[in-house]
């Protein structure tokens, strides 16, 4: 604790009203958006976009008076069966599936040995994917497309996967990389008196302490190619389409044929799981976003 | 390690790069010096009893050998670089010697596609990071003298517009400041003008950019921030109240002293991710008032006319854009390895 309020003098008094209205007003900007936008995807267009009344939005009067009842799923049905949401659904699952698995196992290869060797080529592997992981990804996609196009790779969901992995994994070593330092090498090194190669030391004595970080690092590359959109929308054909760039294209077509609530349907399903995965790894997220800085 | 382990350690996530970042930025470097093939014209001239005409139409046969022996187009050098839709080096001279003031010539040049994309990032990269780092500051000083339970719940709900996804986050704050949505409905009562929207003027479609960027990065410096405090030395903050520092002093004084390292790592972290700010222009619809880089590589890639081209010179641009950005945290963590040594 560094702030004792409770004993703190008639001026800091006032200092401690500004921060805890502070700290409420963030809590509140942080978290209505997605309270009201979840609240107000069971109505129809008429109320989540009220022109007469705002309360509307609250009540659902014009949802009661077209469904006689103030819910409806009339947009989740529209997103999910009517417009295919679920296919984009399962893309996703597949595409972060093997990001994730792909990523981890080749990023925990190569952090490993980055961690264990000191030589000059080892810090420049490093810089070079910091550079890396500085670049836009957009900056790459140009590079990407002819190829793709030449060889018909282009549009499927392996091309999508093996480029996301590729991308992430600057972010993934580094990461990775600070995790590893923390691991005393007196523990390979004991390994390997006793009779290990440097392979087994891996297998058997660093990757059962490594858990901790390989679930961290597994959940920020889970976010990476959840969050994509870039790439994903350049480099996926249209029944190929990941769940964000599915919504970005119902944005040009709901609009116009007024199906709004369609849209605002798939926006709460796309956030319902980060929703779960905070819920479950909040500890580790945090956990990850400091590693990187605690080690600088 | 040895040579040989750390080679078969390393390989795959080596090849994993190679192919798909390293070869794409040569590729991508190669096509910014090429531009597509034009179609071989032909002009035949046909008599008959009335006079002679003159007709041109393509050679087929000409254009596909033209491609087929040259796949990446003619080389034009440096041509698209300082082409009207890139550095304009030409539009920007005639401004420059047209106009009478700085100021002027800042304004007009703003207005080619480029710069006025460039100055949309710059303008939010340089604002929404120093606003982030206070209030993630601010933030982290109030919540660490909540108590545990409460903690935990603040620091829930603070992690939501960080990992939700951009073009999300973005779309649903801009359904919340449409004119029939809550925020937009709000601050028409407000300000007592039925008629107020954000989406139509530059200034405010900036601001409500900014707005954006500032709330999704936020949890950022808030949560990394949060984890500094609790290191801090406690004897020194114990005696600089005896000695009567207020809280101001303190902060000043130890704090922000003590997590200057934490400062220095969210400030490079969030001038990457600012950089490529692209997402919320998308969800906000905003791309008539504000583009950005990433924006605009993405406009050329997209559509039915894929300019790679275009696409490519703007990347390079922008990857030489970061590169500067950085240069001094390259230099000073080359130092830092040298200085281990």
């Amino acid at each position: 604790m560094i702030f004792n309020f409770n004993k703190s003098t008639k001026k800091s008094s006032f200092t401690t009203i500004i921060i805890y209205f502070l700290i409420f007003l963030w809590v509140f900007v942080a978290a209505f958006p997605f309270i009201w936008t979840f609240w107000g995807s069971f109505k129809v267009e008429l109320d989540f976009f009220s022109i007469s009344n705002w309360t509307n939005a609250i009540t659902g009067k014009n949802t009661e008076q077209t469904y006689g009842s103030p819910f409806t799923f009339i947009g989740y049905h529209g997103a999910w069966v009517q417009e295919e949401f679920w296919k984009a659904f399962i893309n996703t699952s597949l595409v972060c599936f093997f990001v994730v698995i792909t990523s981890l196992t080749i990023g925990t290869l190569g952090a490993y040995a980055l961690s264990r060797s000191n030589f000059k080529y080892t810090f420049w592997l490093l810089i070079m994917a910091l550079i890396f992981r500085a670049m836009p990804p957009i900056t790459l996609v140009a590079g990407y497309l002819p190829p793709f196009f030449e060889w018909n790779l282009w549009g499927t969901l392996p091309t999508t996967i093996i480029v996301l992995v590729s991308i992430n994994q600057p972010f993934t070593l580094w990461m990775l990389h600070s995790f590893f330092q923390n691991i005393p090498k007196e523990l390979d090194e004991s390994a390997k008196v006793d009779g290990c190669s440097q392979y087994q030391a891996f297998g058997h004595v660093i990757v059962p302490v490594m858990w901790p970080g390989i679930i961290t690092t597994g959940l920020f590359s889970f976010l990476l190619a959840y969050n994509d959109f870039a790439v994903t929308s350049m480099l996926l054909s249209d029944e190929n389409r990941t769940m964000v760039p599915k919504i970005a294209a119902f944005l040009g077509t709901t609009y116009t044929e007024g199906n709004v609530m369609f849209a605002v349907a798939a926006v709460v399903s796309a956030t319902v799981p980060l929703f779960i995965l905070i819920m479950f790894f909040q500890t580790k997220l945090v956990s990850g976003l400091t590693q990187g800085a605690v080690k600088g | 390690m040895k040579h040989k382990t750390f080679f078969w350690f390393i390989l795959p996530t080596f090849l994993a790069m190679f192919f798909f970042i390293t070869l794409p930025i040569i590729s991508v470097i190669i096509q910014s010096l090429h531009t597509p093939h034009e179609n071989v014209l032909v002009t035949v001239e046909n008599c008959d009893p009335f006079g002679c005409k003159k007709a041109t139409s393509i050679n087929h046969e000409a254009t596909e050998n033209l491609k087929k022996n040259n796949p990446l187009g003619k080389y034009v050098g440096l041509d698209i670089y300082f082409d009207r839709g890139h550095l304009a080096i030409e539009q920007v001279k005639n401004l420059w010697s047209k106009t009478d003031n700085f100021f002027e010539f800042v304004k007009l040049t703003a207005d080619l596609p480029f710069y006025k994309a460039l100055f949309f990032t710059l303008t939010f990269t340089f604002t929404v990071t120093p606003i982030m780092l206070v209030l993630g500051l601010l933030i982290a000083l109030g919540v660490n003298s909540f108590n545990k339970k409460l903690k935990g719940l603040i620091i829930f709900f603070s992690l939501l517009p960080m990992i939700v996804t951009p073009l999300i986050g973005s779309i649903i704050l801009f359904w919340m400041i449409d004119s029939r949505g809550i925020v937009g409905n709000f601050l028409q009562i407000l300000f007592e003008d039925p008629d107020l929207s954000l989406k139509a003027s530059t200034f405010l479609t900036w601001i409500m950019l900014i707005v954006y960027g500032v709330w999704h990065a936020i949890p950022f410096s808030f949560i990394v921030f949060y984890a500094g405090l609790q290191t801090l030395p406690k004897d020194q903050i114990e005696s600089a109240q005896i000695d009567g520092a207020n809280t101001f002093q303190q902060t000043i004084h130890i704090i922000i002293p003590h997590i200057m390292p934490l400062i220095t790592f969210v400030t490079l972290m969030q001038l990457m991710d600012n950089f490529r700010v692209f997402e919320p222009i998308v969800g906000f619809n905003a791309e008539a008032h504000a583009t950005s880089l990433s924006w605009i590589i993405f406009n050329d890639l997209g559509g039915e006319t894929r300019q790679l081209s275009a696409a490519a010179t703007s990347s390079i641009l922008t990857i030489f854009g970061i590169i500067i950005l950085l240069l001094p945290v390259l230099i000073k963590t080359w130092k830092e390895f040298e200085f281990k040594k």
